[in-house]
């Protein structure tokens, strides 16, 4: 079949589906949704539908980025617009399907809002609410809309459409609308990827390669995950268009074994492609081959580094290699090989498949078009965002993130993963885009957003990224293997109270040294949270060495735990579930915790009834009364 | 190459383009530190400490990977380069084994180099953690321990072992932090797949991996290795008379200072307790210590009966060319028989018998250093990784370059990890596989027709000889799918330059110079031969086996192979050696047993060999040597076969004298003295010279080995301009006719050294083998050589780590055979063909076909020999050692 005849069955497909005469009701059902409990949420529905016996279609899609209020269900009940409920449990399905399918009322309680051009009255449409009007959704657009398994859905909604004028045009020109989209990678570095693109391109070589690079590692990121599940052919789009402009005829996706839903999913969207001409020999009559195949890593972070990626692939141990030359000069097999993360290919589809001039209207002079960030942490609305470049913190944290959770004072924000490093409370009005967060000490990264509040000791989440690091180092280059170690060995000690102010010059020595002097990203940027902690939070570092403190109250070594002698009423509860045997004190007498006994596991504090509240934990230790 | 200029701390420099930034600084006496580098290895530049800045390029770049480019401004210092290095220095010190005093790498320690220049801030590397946990040492290996807690992680060993090796037996292990040098699943070394080559040890930059049982010497002589063939040329260490430590030369165009675990550890017999120190003579049935006047005496008046036809000598492929050329003088010219013969006609008579009919010449076609730049290499009847582990290293080279190889072997050799076809022909249908190969390249006109018409003749005969063998048929009897032979034809004839490499595998047959005859025709019809890195490779099992024969140890040619039977040779060593010459060929190595058992032959002269455990059907050789009436052994060691000598004459090694080995690829070179020999040995020449004035020889007076040299010169018109001055650095390829010669580096360029100037094709027809499996003798023995051994192991068996690393023979038997059988692995069987009985250990292991099964000759508990069999090729005289019928028969441990 031609592509305008895919297309056209695709469209009537898809336009039967919204505006067709069968209700329809769509489950966000990817990871996060899952593990909100989508998967049991989709039984219960079918069943229910089955029991009272109403034609209706059951339809699975990806996250649409509010994972905070899934799991998500949208339904349809023709004539109306789709209605979309947040927080369904399955104890709801029967109320949704008896309100709105039967009886054609709103549950009011879950509802989030509506999609689509026509409104219901006092329900706001879903894309004018707080979370989502300062998003421009560009590359997650069909995530959540679409349901990921149907190719038809993708094709209807303008897929394949950027491959279908790729082909129109010659592989320099494609390279020429790259280059005036402004896209750069969004693996993290920010390289323009049509200079990448352009050396690869002028490689004479018959085999070249484009790997994808889908192993996302950094703790507390899922930007690419979120993707992959809910529009897999939007990459496989972007691959083949990157492929026929390089030259390449093989595809690599190096997808990581922990994302087993994006991996069936990238597996049946591959295969549905290669059914239909997609890929394979011939694509689309345009005389181009191309093949895609996934390797999944198997759960180093460092795989996530190009050169490293590379000797995984070819079957060696996942080591970096020094560069030059350039992967895009000699990579896989030393062939010239491109490697571009999901989100810059899936870019590079959106970007063909609108007309040239779209993508670069969003963002700043030197960073276009938008980004996706995982937004977690202290934060009320936690989930998958896309951002144009440009916006500050401050909106995203407040107006798209809905403010700190439990109202606590705002610290910091973390970028970057265990690459980047913390930006501080009082420049939350910091423009997101490369220059300025580069500015700033830390990285763009791939995505990761994670929002501190007080309650966060900056020294202790330095700590938590340098053993990330530590653990993750590859161990080829000195620098990194050991220097890392060293860092963390001194942070340790600092947390327990056992640092210098020596140390604080050292850790910036071994941290500068490290970063200019480690073969691969993984040790040039390892220092990073530290070095951005000591920068904006020196003060808490300096408690901690000092006086012994630790003002959040997180290092076990230096807070200790006490009973407030007016307000203990001798409940003698703290005293039974004390598991070192600290805490002394007859029932209906006041409780003492010994602080020499005391392990500082905070299960005194936890069970002590709300309505009396005698026990708090303070900063340093506590000093002896006798 | 094109020039570049370029500025190092402010210094121009006109230097070639593509080296790196490092090379050229190195070469231009500007320092740059570096742990991780290695002048054989691709940068991994993963040390850090070769940092430099280079104007216009961010950061700091690294120099052992970076090529120089045209005005390059490189700085080699700055303050940023200072901080990587000084950082990184302290981070690897706080992490080391402070024990240097104690260390074996003391003073020639890497680390202790770049500590020096880059200097580190004491203060600060006295604030740095030191949490690393103490890691045991890996002391499984005999030859070497692997001290992690002094291991900087350069990598050199794994990349040596990858790169060089072809081994992969290291490979970095687990992660950040607890990364270590491990093997597969972190277990002992010598539990892994390493081959205990010591290539690693070498070029450890610090004391982690280090030799066990190694002095510091107090000089050091560079001598030629005495395992095989191929010549590797090693610096000894010497320290109070013995050999105390070995190292490759890295000039050397032969092993480039690679060697392989025999030649880097195999040298301690020399110095074994066992070593013969003084004459023997059997009395009453018992050997009793003699003075040498004596023995000599003895063994003159006992040669002086039994001159001519009752006489026969056996050299030695182990012993010096000088030592060789004074053993056949002396049979010629004073006992008056050619009956002088030694061990290449166990090994290598169907490539002289075959070559010499073809080409004009039995010698290896090229040199060593030729395979590396071959496109395709054709092993066939080989097994060059076990028998010849550096011609192995140049194979793997070559592979890694982009060549294409064939390996043709019954067994699945550790060489098929790098083939791109494997052939598994059935032991003994060489012939067949190889004409099917020549019919594909006739069939699809892949030959080189005007090479053929050029320069050789017989080639429509031969072709009409192709007829035959159709590939049907080929795969019927070879066993190997006709695809694969198709496409190694395709490859060989088309992917040039091919070369060939055969070994035992192709000559011990009883049809051997039917064998070597395919391959010459193979060449011819591809035009494969002649040229540079294309050739016809026999390769040399033994240190001097080549020149054993060159020198004339064999009983039909004087040394360099002029004919016995030619009467104008016959007048020139007469007029040269003042005496009467026999006109006749003498005996062959198998025809001299048989005229032994006959009673013919009354006395035999045996040098350096062992032939009790060497000789096909060996109970024959045992039955032959008590017929003899007087029986002489000039030996190391009291071997297997001395036992059964009258008198045993104490002989040096190769390290107690000087003289020339000319290895596989006609490359003269010098082996020079190391130590003094043990008690009373002597050189063999010398002995030699001794027993031939006692019986009235002239012009054995010589004294020195050089003296012989310069009379081999005089008479030997290959070796003409081989003079000890012109050899004392880099030996010279015969032919070299006069001291002008600059050596041949291949043979037949422009005409074939054959009469006439050109090849000769020769027709042929499948011979099977001898004996064929069959209902009582249902299995294939061939035999094999273990790359821990030497041939019937004398000296590698009295080395301990070789011993260790290889203690007991083991039959290879495929599974399927062995479930017929019921066998267990590592369980005792009995191997029995019409001729012997051998008790072994079972490999159960596909490394061997169905219905074949692999002994190797190294050990005398277990003589493979005895099962052998004397089957003979008419030409050449070779015993079919590589197939013969056995059984294998289960142990009933209940009976025992």
């Amino acid at each position: 079949m031609d592509f305008l005849s895919l297309k056209k069955e695709a469209l009537t497909e898809w336009n039967d589906l919204l505006n067709g005469s069968v209700p329809v009701i769509m489950v966000g059902n990817a990871t996060c949704g899952r593990s909100a409990g989508a998967s049991s949420l989709i039984k219960g529905l079918n069943s229910k539908v089955l029991s009272k016996n109403i034609e209706c279609k059951v339809i699975e899609v990806g996250c649409i980025g509010m994972c905070y209020q899934e799991p998500i269900v949208s339904i349809y009940n023709p004539g109306e617009p789709l209605t979309v409920y947040g927080n369904v449990s399955e104890n709801d399905v029967e109320k949704l399907i008896d309100a709105h399918l039967i009886r054609n009322e709103i549950v009011n309680e879950n509802i989030i809002g509506t999609l689509g051009d026509t409104q219901l009255e006092n329900v706001n449409n879903i894309w004018e609410t707080s979370v989502l009007k300062p998003q421009e959704r560009l590359v997650l657009k069909n995530c959540g809309i679409i349901d990921p398994t149907n190719l038809n859905h993708y094709l209807a909604n303008n897929g394949y459409g950027g491959l279908q004028e790729a082909f129109q045009l010659s592989a320099q020109e494609v390279l020429e609308r790259v280059k005036e989209s402004g896209l750069r990678g969004r693996g993290g570095a920010g390289f323009p990827t049509w200079k990448k693109w352009q050396f690869c391109k002028d490689q004479q070589n018959d085999t070249k390669y484009l790997i994808c690079n889908a192993d996302e590692g950094d703790p507390g990121a899922f930007m690419n995950r979120s993707l992959l599940e809910g529009d897999p052919h939007s990459l496989i789009e972007g691959m083949i268009i990157a492929a026929y402009t390089i030259g390449a005829n093989t595809g690599y996706i190096y997808c990581r074994a922990e994302y087993p839903l994006a991996l069936e999913r990238l597996g049946l969207a591959i295969s549905q492609a290669e059914q239909n001409n997609l890929l394979g020999e011939d694509i689309l009559g345009s005389g181009f081959n191309f093949r895609i195949k996934i390797k999944e890593g198997a759960g180093a972070f460092v795989c996530g580094e190009e050169t490293a990626l590379i000797a995984s692939i070819e079957g060696k141990r996942g080591m970096p290699r020094p560069r030059p030359p350039f992967p895009a000069i000699s990579g896989l097999w030393d062939k010239p090989t491109i490697i571009n993360n999901v989100e810059t290919l899936a870019s590079v589809a959106r970007i063909m498949q609108n007309e040239p001039g779209w993508f670069s209207r969003f963002g700043t002079e030197k960073s276009k078009g938008t980004k996706t960030f995982a937004l977690v942490g202290k934060i009320k609305n936690t989930g998958l965002i896309e951002v144009p470049m440009g916006i500050t913190l401050k909106e995203i944290i407040y107006d798209i993130g809905g403010g700190i959770s439990a109202d606590k004072k705002f610290k910091a924000v973390q970028t970057g993963g265990p690459s980047g490093g913390c930006v501080p409370a009082n420049m939350i009005d910091l423009k997101v885009d490369y220059e300025s967060l580069t500015e700033a000490g830390t990285i763009m990264g791939s995505g990761g957003l994670v929002v501190m509040d007080e309650d966060n000791c900056m020294v202790d989440v330095a700590k938590y990224f340098i053993d990330f690091a530590h653990k993750e180092s590859c161990g080829e280059c000195a620098p990194c293997r050991l220097g890392t170690k060293q860092m963390l060995d001194i942070l340790e000690d600092i947390v327990s109270g056992k640092g210098t102010m020596e140390d604080l010059d050292l850790l910036e020595d071994l941290g500068k040294g490290i970063k200019s002097g480690s073969l691969c990203g993984l040790g040039q940027t390892a220092p990073n949270p530290v070095l951005t902690t000591i920068r904006y939070f020196k003060d808490e570092y300096i408690e901690h060495i000092q006086n012994k403190r630790c003002p959040s109250k997180v290092c076990k070594e230096l807070i200790f735990y006490d009973i407030l002698p007016d307000k203990c009423t001798g409940c003698h509860i703290c005293f039974k579930v004390c598991p070192a045997s600290a805490i002394s004190g007859d029932p209906k007498e006041l409780h003492k915790i010994d602080q020499s006994l005391c392990i500082k596991c905070g299960m005194c504090m936890d069970k002590c009834p709300e309505k009396f509240n005698a026990i708090d934990v303070y900063p340093g230790n506590k000093v002896s009364e006798d | 190459m094109e020039n570049v200029n370029i500025i190092i701390d402010g210094r121009n420099l006109i230097v070639k383009r593509g080296k790196t930034i490092l090379d050229v600084a190195t070469e231009n006496g500007i320092y740059i530190p570096n742990l991780c580098h290695h002048p054989d290895l691709v940068p991994s530049g993963n040390c850090r400490m070769c940092m430099i800045e280079v104007e216009g390029m961010r950061g700091q770049i690294i120099a052992c990977k970076t090529p120089v480019e045209d005005r390059m401004v490189i700085r080699t210092e700055s303050q940023e380069i200072s901080l990587i290095r000084q950082t990184t220095l302290e981070l690897i010190h706080a992490n080391h084994t402070q024990d240097c005093t104690n260390c074996s790498k003391n003073n020639q320690c890497k680390l202790q180099e770049v500590t020096a220049y880059v200097g580190v801030d004491e203060k600060r590397l006295n604030s740095l953690r030191r949490t690393k946990p103490v890691i045991e040492e890996d002391e499984s290996n005999p030859f070497f321990t692997l001290d992690h807690n002094k291991c900087i992680m350069c990598g050199i060993c794994i990349r040596t072992c990858d790169e060089v090796q072809g081994t992969n037996a290291l490979d970095y292990g687990y992660r950040g932090f607890e990364t270590v040098v491990s093997t597969f699943g972190n277990r002992p070394i010598k539990e892994s797949v390493c081959e205990s080559c010591g290539e690693c040890v070498v070029r450890c930059p610090v004391g982690a991996l280090y030799p066990k049982e190694e002095k510091l010497p107090t000089r050091v002589v560079k001598s030629v290795c005495v395992y095989c063939g191929v010549g590797c040329n090693i610096y000894f260490g010497i320290r109070d008379n013995k050999i105390v430590s070995a190292r490759g030369d890295r000039d050397s165009i032969v092993n480039k200072g690679r060697l392989c675990v025999k030649g880097r550890f195999g040298y301690k017999f020399v110095n074994h307790p066992e070593r013969l120190t003084k004459p023997l003579i059997k009395k009453n049935g018992e050997f009793v210590e003699s003075k040498w006047d004596e023995a000599l005496d003895l063994v003159a008046a006992k040669f002086s009966v039994s001159k001519g036809d009752k006489f026969a000598t056996l050299s030695s492929a182990k012993i010096p060319n000088e030592d060789n050329y004074v053993i056949q003088k002396f049979t010629r010219a004073v006992i008056g028989t050619n009956t002088v013969d030694h061990c290449a006609r166990l090994c290598h008579a169907p490539t002289v018998a075959g070559l010499v009919q073809s080409f004009g010449s039995g010698a290896m076609t090229n040199s060593i250093d030729e395979f590396t730049n071959a496109s395709t290499i054709f092993s066939i009847g080989s097994n060059t990784t076990a028998a010849h582990p550096i011609i192995g290293l140049h194979i793997k080279e070559a592979k890694r370059r982009g060549a294409k190889i064939i390996v043709a072997n019954p067994k699945e050799i550790d060489l098929c990890r790098f083939a791109d076809i494997h052939l598994q022909q059935l032991p003994g249908t060489d012939v067949v596989l190889l004409m099917g190969m020549m019919k594909v390249v006739v069939d699809e006109n892949l030959g080189d027709s005007e090479f053929i018409k050029e320069r050789c003749e017989n080639s429509d005969e031969f072709i009409k000889s192709l007829n035959e063998f159709d590939l049907d048929t080929c795969e019927k009897i070879t066993r190997v799918p006709k695809e694969k032979i198709i496409e190694a034809a395709r490859l060989y004839a088309t992917n040039k330059p091919s070369s060939l490499i055969f070994a035992m595998g192709i000559t011990q047959h009883s049809h051997g110079t039917d064998n070597v005859l395919a391959i010459s025709n193979l060449a011819q019809l591809t035009g494969s031969v002649g040229k540079e890195s294309s050739g016809v490779n026999p390769l040399r099992g033994q240190n001097n086996v080549q020149g054993a024969c060159d020198l004339g140890a064999l009983p039909n040619v004087y040394p360099g192979y002029q004919k016995v039977t030619a009467p104008e040779v016959q007048e020139k060593f007469e007029k040269y050696w003042e005496v009467n010459l026999n006109p006749d060929n003498g005996l062959t190595h198998t025809e001299i047993f048989d005229q032994i058992e006959k009673g013919q032959i009354k006395s035999l002269y045996q040098v350096g060999e062992n032939p009790v455990l060497s000789e096909a059907d060996a109970n024959h050789v045992k039955k032959a040597l008590g017929k003899l009436d007087f029986f002489v052994v000039q030996d190391i060691f009291f071997t297997e076969t001395a036992k059964y000598a009258d008198v045993i004459l104490p002989a040096t090694s190769f390290a107690e004298k000087d003289g020339t080995f000319t290895n596989t690829e006609r490359r003269v070179q010098r082996v020079r003295k190391l130590v003094e020999p043990p008690g009373e040995a002597k050189d063999d020449w010398w002995i030699t010279c001794e027993i031939a004035k006692r019986l009235g020889g002239s012009g054995f007076n010589y004294n020195t080995a050089e003296d012989i040299m310069n009379e081999i010169n005089e008479v030997t018109p290959i070796y003409g301009g081989i003079k000890y001055d012109r050899i004392d650095e880099v030996g010279l390829q015969w032919p070299c006719p006069d001291e002008n010669h600059p050596g041949t580096k291949f043979l037949h360029k422009d005409r074939f050294s054959r009469q006439g100037g050109k090849g000769k094709f020769f027709p042929l027809t499948y011979k099977a083998s001898v004996e064929l499996p069959d209902k009582e003798y249902p299995l294939i023995l061939t035999t094999d050589r273990s790359l821990y051994h030497f041939h019937t192991s004398t000296m590698s068996r009295r080395v301990k780590g070789l011993e260790s690393l290889n203690k007991e023979e083991l039959l290879l038997i495929n599974p399927w055979d062995a479930n017929q059988m019921n066998l267990k692995n590592g369980e005792f069987v009995t191997v029995k063909s019409r001729r012997g009985t051998v008790r072994v250990k079972t490999n159960i292991t596909e490394i061997c076909p169905k219905g074949v099964v692999s002994l190797t000759f190294h050990f005398h508990e277990t003589p493979t020999n005895e099962l052998t069999i004397c089957a003979i090729d008419p030409v050449s005289k070779i015993p079919e050692t590589k197939v013969c019928a056995i059984k294998v028969e289960k142990i009933d441990h209940n009976i025992m």
